[in-house]
């Protein structure tokens, strides 16, 4: 190419109008980006913030329930979906201790979840996944679960049972039983 | 006058799409002759994705994903649909063969130290899109969204709890909420059908093309270890020598190999059939029990195994260390000798992980840890009295729960010692005190069996001993 003064004087022109260009490109693309990907990212993480409130469910007469047994109750999360179906319900070990007085606790082991189940003959809870087993109070008997059982709260109104829905028990979180 | 017509029909649109031009030499470029049937994993493992891309596709076609329609719509696939069991079977054991072939790709590219200058790059691609297809596994297990998927859900959620400070953050994303819910398994679809497999699209075309950029690599050769400054010379002049085509000449093996991988697929799925699904996904149901699909027995096994002031190291640990220590691998070692014979230490690697994952895997399938809920009462013969305090005791043993953990002459769990010789292993003193207050890992029964119970239970016990403790069952 021949390069003429006036050629020059040109290119130096488009050089500095491109770096403008350059810039200008980039940063309306990080704007697309941006105006793209925002509104998705607040859709997907809004459930972390979201706290779900609560409901006390009834679970039955209270005399449905004997003294001293430990019976599987279920009953539904106070989830919004309509379409949620069989995962919206929940279960939990629910005892009478005496007349006035019900212990419920969570299903989920307290090592990584798992169901575990109420074994009458000795009085524990097991849990089949990786071999923990609670005492009927839910403290840890044996095998890896660090802490025991949770509790969901339970009360007795107008003769009925009544347990206090709760978010799935991490490990890492605190008991949620205030009573 | 056919043949040229057509021939001419191909000249133009060859010209027009540049498929000689741009492909071709792609397609034919100069690999080493050398490494014959040792690099065929790669391309497999690449073939078993497409297997399980087309059969997603029609899965999707009729899966649901809804919290009550998802285990409809698969007992729908596996029971009526036309075909549906064969492709659900595909689907399944194209994961297994997925998971499997990269594993064996990943290590003989280590054990043959490929990662190394100039192919950093290759590896640290294939590091990601081997966690991503692991995450696709255990996604995919889930969404089966049965008894197991559930239970699954409620394992990962406490796993990632174990995170500091954000641990029930990234639960409560994976959930979608505070419980398993309607936005469950809506959440795990998306990342099993759109994110991840975007994820391994784009990450099989980067590792593509960085194979091409850098050459298939020699096989290791003790003579030739690395040098970051020669090695690109040295390998373009000795290809030049002796290289030849990658097609047809090197890549009809990784033909005849996928073929035989995709045989395997088809015919695996069409004589076993799915995974049969486990019970309906009800998270109020507890006779559940839960257990990953057998890639994870191993993993299932060490949870089990590590006493709990470990774990939080291994259940983080595992995941991102493995993770950061395979990728950057490449960073700390990129010249050098590749020559398995020169690094022992690859080899014992290799030999060890193979080790532990056997074991551990077979431990992961018979669950020695967990209680057996499904024990068998004792035979009278067994028992060796049909009345008495023994009789009653050796019924007690089954009823007090003793036999879910214990083995007794053959029936019974394996999660404590054998009690069959206990008799004469320890006294009744001893029986008494430790059935009392428990201890290694033994729950304690003192408040559960009164002290006639127990006296029972001890006269049996002390009536086991091995040479004439009644018939065996096993
Ligand atoms: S989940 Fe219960 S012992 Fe691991």
């Amino acid at each position: 190419m021949n390069q003429t003064p006036s050629d020059k004087q040109c290119c130096k022109e488009t050089e500095d109008r491109r770096s403008f260009q350059v810039r200008l490109s980039m940063f309306l693309s990080g704007v697309i980006g941006a105006l793209i990907v925002l509104p998705g990212v607040g859709f997907v993480l809004a459930p972390i913030f979201k706290k779900t409130k609560q409901k006390w469910r009834t679970l039955g007469r209270v005399d449905d329930y004997q003294e001293g047994a430990t019976v599987l109750v279920s009953f539904e999360d106070p989830s919004p979906e309509k379409w949620a179906g069989v995962t919206a319900k929940t279960a939990a070990w629910l005892r009478r201790v005496d007349k006035e007085k019900f212990i419920a606790f969570s299903i989920n082991c307290r090592h990584l979840g798992c169901p575990v189940r109420w074994v009458e003959g000795p009085e524990l809870f097991m849990c089949p996944c990786h071999g923990g087993v609670y005492y009927k109070d839910g403290t840890v008997a044996g095998g890896p679960p660090p802490e025991p059982l949770d509790r969901y709260q339970v009360r007795v109104r107008d003769g009925n049972v009544e347990i206090h829905t709760a978010a799935v028990p991490l490990t890492t979180t605190l008991t949620f039983d205030e009573s | 006058m056919k043949k040229r017509r057509l021939k001419a029909a191909w000249d133009w649109f060859d010209d027009r799409i540049g498929f000689s031009e741009c492909m071709m030499p792609y397609i034919a470029h100069t690999v080493p002759r050398d490494a014959r049937w040792w690099y065929v994993f790669g391309s497999a493992t690449l073939t078993a994705f497409i297997v399980q891309v087309a059969t997603g596709i029609c899965l999707a076609m009729a899966y649901v994903p809804g919290g009550d329609e998802a285990y409809e719509s698969l007992r729908y696939i596996t029971e009526e649909a036309q075909f549906g069991s064969l492709v659900r079977g595909m689907h399944a054991y194209g994961a297994s063969a997925m998971v499997t072939l990269v594993v064996i790709h990943l290590m003989q590219v280590y054990l043959h130290a490929t990662y190394k200058y100039p192919r950093e790059l290759n590896w640290m691609t294939g590091v990601v899109l081997f966690f991503v297809v692991l995450g696709m596994a255990f996604t995919g297990q889930l969404l089966r969204w049965d008894a197991n998927g559930v239970w699954s859900v409620f394992v990962a959620t406490e796993m990632a709890s174990r995170t500091p400070y954000i641990g029930p953050m990234i639960s409560h994303f994976l959930l979608g909420g505070e419980t398993v819910g309607g936005s469950t398994l809506t959440r795990f679809f998306a990342y099993h059908v759109f994110i991840m497999p975007g994820i391994i699209f784009a990450g099989v075309g980067l590792h593509l093309f960085l194979l091409f950029r850098h050459g298939v690599s020699e096989m290791p050769d003790p003579n030739q270890p690395v040098d970051p400054a020669t090695y690109k010379e040295q390998y373009e002049k000795r290809l030049k020598e002796t290289g030849v085509p990658f097609w047809p000449n090197a890549m009809w093996r990784d033909v005849v190999f996928s073929t035989l991988v995709v045989g395997i697929i088809v015919g695996c799925a069409a004589i076993f059939g799915p995974p049969a699904l486990d019970a309906s996904p009800d998270p109020a149901s507890i006779h559940a029990d839960p257990m990953p699909d057998w890639y994870f027995w191993w993993y299932f096994a060490v949870l089990s195994l590590l006493p709990p002031s470990y774990e939080l190291w291994f259940i983080l640990g595992v995941p991102i260390f493995g993770f950061l220590v395979l990728f950057c691998l490449p960073l700390f070692s990129n010249k050098g000798h590749r020559a398995p014979s020169k690094r022992p230490w690859a080899v014992g690697i290799i030999v060890a992980a193979l080790a532990s994952f056997v074991v551990l895997t077979i431990y992961g399938y018979r669950e020695p840890w967990s209680p057996d809920f499904g024990v068998e009462e004792l035979p009278t013969n067994v028992i060796g009295a049909e009345e008495g305090p023994v009789f009653e005791g050796g019924k007690l043993v089954h009823s007090k729960g003793c036999m879910y953990c214990h083995d007794i002459n053959g029936y019974g769990g394996h999660r404590g010692p054998d009690l069959s010789n206990i008799g004469q292993q320890l006294t009744r003193e001893d029986l008494i005190i430790r059935i009392n207050n428990g201890g290694y890992n033994m729950p304690s029964f003192a408040s559960s069996l009164n002290s006639e119970e127990l006296s029972k239970i001890v006269d049996f016990l002390m009536t086991r001993i091995e040479d004439k403790g009644g018939s065996s069952k096993n």
